[in-house]
């Protein structure tokens, strides 16, 4: 009897550690840049309501981006963002589900940088695909940093772009992550 | 008894655990934004009069528009494209929700000035407002020569006002509609019978048909017994074509003005009707707005 006493304080204690072992941030700021040689203006824009959850234990890592969060230095072009190329209104977020892979080479509570693989399953304007990629993980007193930036084939996601301007948009687009995640309470 | 308990509690942290792999972000709670609805129209025109769309801020939209004679005319007039009334415009976007605009047309040689502001701006989410609501002011200046010079002309007559309601709503990707309760005053007018003040009612709308074309509509009724000058309904249908900068818009409408005086109280024929020898005849005619937008005001860095 004393030992399964025992073995339950021991799996609430792990109830308490699992429940407290999750990141998170409402606030990452999300930037890509489709600017190609021939824009005549640079094709940028920024979202900082990024969110991010990451389970520490497991190395889970999700995202949502709301797309109509972006925003672009001129208006028409966060309206074409919207309405023909992302289609927000039918695909309101691009999100994420992976985990870190070489989780066993960080050290979530120790203070340091580390090289953090990424890779999951992105979905952005309805098509999911497999995504992997580095980034900076940086954990300093009880926070989490993450920097990565990762390139997107906006053909893979079916984002076409008209003849008429097609090298005047980039065919790829560079996407830059600046988060800082805090623990859940 | 004491078997289930143990079990119950061993199986919760599993569930807690499944609960985590499934979904993380849902730990987050349900975000509160609010989703504001865009694009309802091409452009702050539908054909003749405004959307419920404003120019955004710091955005300058140059317009030229043009509408011919009746296409009745045949190749003779190539379907009326010899004969035209111009106006070209500017619109300015104060904020996203103020905006101004100035413009002048070679009929009757009127200056237009307006001024329109968003008051509601339809949104779901945390805010939840149906439809949106614009108000309008346009003042109308004739600059032409008065008919006959010997008379006592006062420069209140030239003049002319117009108060709108632009009540609409996007009710989904591809189709908005919006109403838009129009009072026209006018200080001179054709006859003693002629009222000042002429109330009309609009209703609008567009099809989206395409990411970069849409199909627009707009009817303005005159209810009776305000004008006794005879004039008809003014009807435009016509297509919204989108290149990037320029919104071209190509339209049939019966009405050859482009000032809220003009074609709400002084189109003079109907898309269809019977001529004096009981013939058809049409008051069909072609038009286009092209608008171009330049941002003026330096755009505002991110980060």
């Amino acid at each position: 009897m004393k030992k399964q006493i025992l073995m339950i304080a021991a799996l609430l204690c792990m109830v308490a550690a699992v429940s407290a072992q999750n990141f998170f941030t409402r606030d990452a700021k999300v930037k890509f840049d489709a600017t190609s040689p021939n824009s005549p203006e640079k094709i940028e824009a920024l979202s900082k309501t990024g969110t991010c959850v990451l389970a520490i234990a497991t190395g889970k890592m999700q995202w949502a981006v709301l797309l109509k969060g972006f925003s672009f230095q001129k208006a028409l072009m966060e309206e074409h963002f919207n309405e023909n190329y992302v289609e927000s209104s039918k695909f309101p977020k691009a999100t994420f589900n992976g985990a870190i892979t070489n989780l066993a080479e960080i050290s979530l509570t120790k203070n340091g940088v580390y090289n953090a693989v990424v890779s999951g399953k992105m979905t952005l304007h309805g098509v999911t695909k497999d995504v992997t990629t580095n980034g900076a993980l940086t954990v300093s007193d009880g926070q989490i940093k993450l920097n990565a930036g990762f390139n997107l084939v906006l053909a893979d996601y079916e984002i076409s772009i008209p003849s008429l301007v097609s090298d005047k948009v980039a065919k790829e687009a560079k996407v830059l992550i600046d988060a800082t995640l805090l623990p859940m309470k | 008894m004491k078997k289930i308990y143990l079990l119950s509690i061993l199986l919760f942290p599993l569930f807690l655990q499944a609960q985590n792999e499934e979904d993380l972000l849902s730990l987050l709670g349900e975000e509160k934004t609010t989703n504001y609805a865009t694009a309802s129209f091409k452009t702050n025109r539908v054909v003749n009069g405004h959307s419920i769309e404003n120019t955004a801020a710091g955005v300058l939209d140059f317009k030229i528009s043009h509408r011919f004679t009746q296409l009745r005319n045949g190749v003779y007039d190539i379907f009326g494209l010899d004969g035209a009334t111009i106006r070209f415009g500017l619109d300015y976007g104060i904020t996203d929700r103020l905006m101004i605009g100035i413009g002048r047309s070679s009929k009757e040689k009127i200056i237009d000035g307006f001024i329109k502001y968003k008051i509601l701006r339809q949104s779901s989410g945390q805010k939840n407002i149906p439809i949106t609501l614009s108000y309008l002011i346009d003042s109308q200046i004739k600059t032409v020569k008065f008919s006959d010079e010997t008379r006592d002309n006062k420069f209140s007559s030239r003049l002319y006002y117009t108060h709108q309601l632009l009540i609409g709503r996007k009710f989904s990707d591809r189709i908005s509609l919006q109403l838009m309760p129009t009072l026209v005053h006018r200080n001179l007018t054709e006859s003693p019978d002629d009222k000042n003040d002429v109330l009309a009612f609009g209703v609008a709308g567009r099809i989206k048909l395409t990411k970069r074309v849409a199909l627009n509509a707009e009817y303005y009724y005159v209810p009776d017994g305000q004008i006794a000058t005879p004039f008809v309904n003014s009807l435009s249908v016509g297509f919204d074509i989108e290149t990037g900068g320029h919104v071209f818009q190509l339209h049939f409408t019966n009405s050859p003005d482009m000032t809220y005086k003009g074609f709400i109280t002084e189109t003079q024929e109907d898309w269809f009707y019977k001529g004096s020898s009981d013939q058809l005849l049409s008051g069909l005619r072609f038009g286009f707005n092209i608008s171009r937008v330049f941002t003026v005001k330096k755009p505002k860095k991110l980060d």
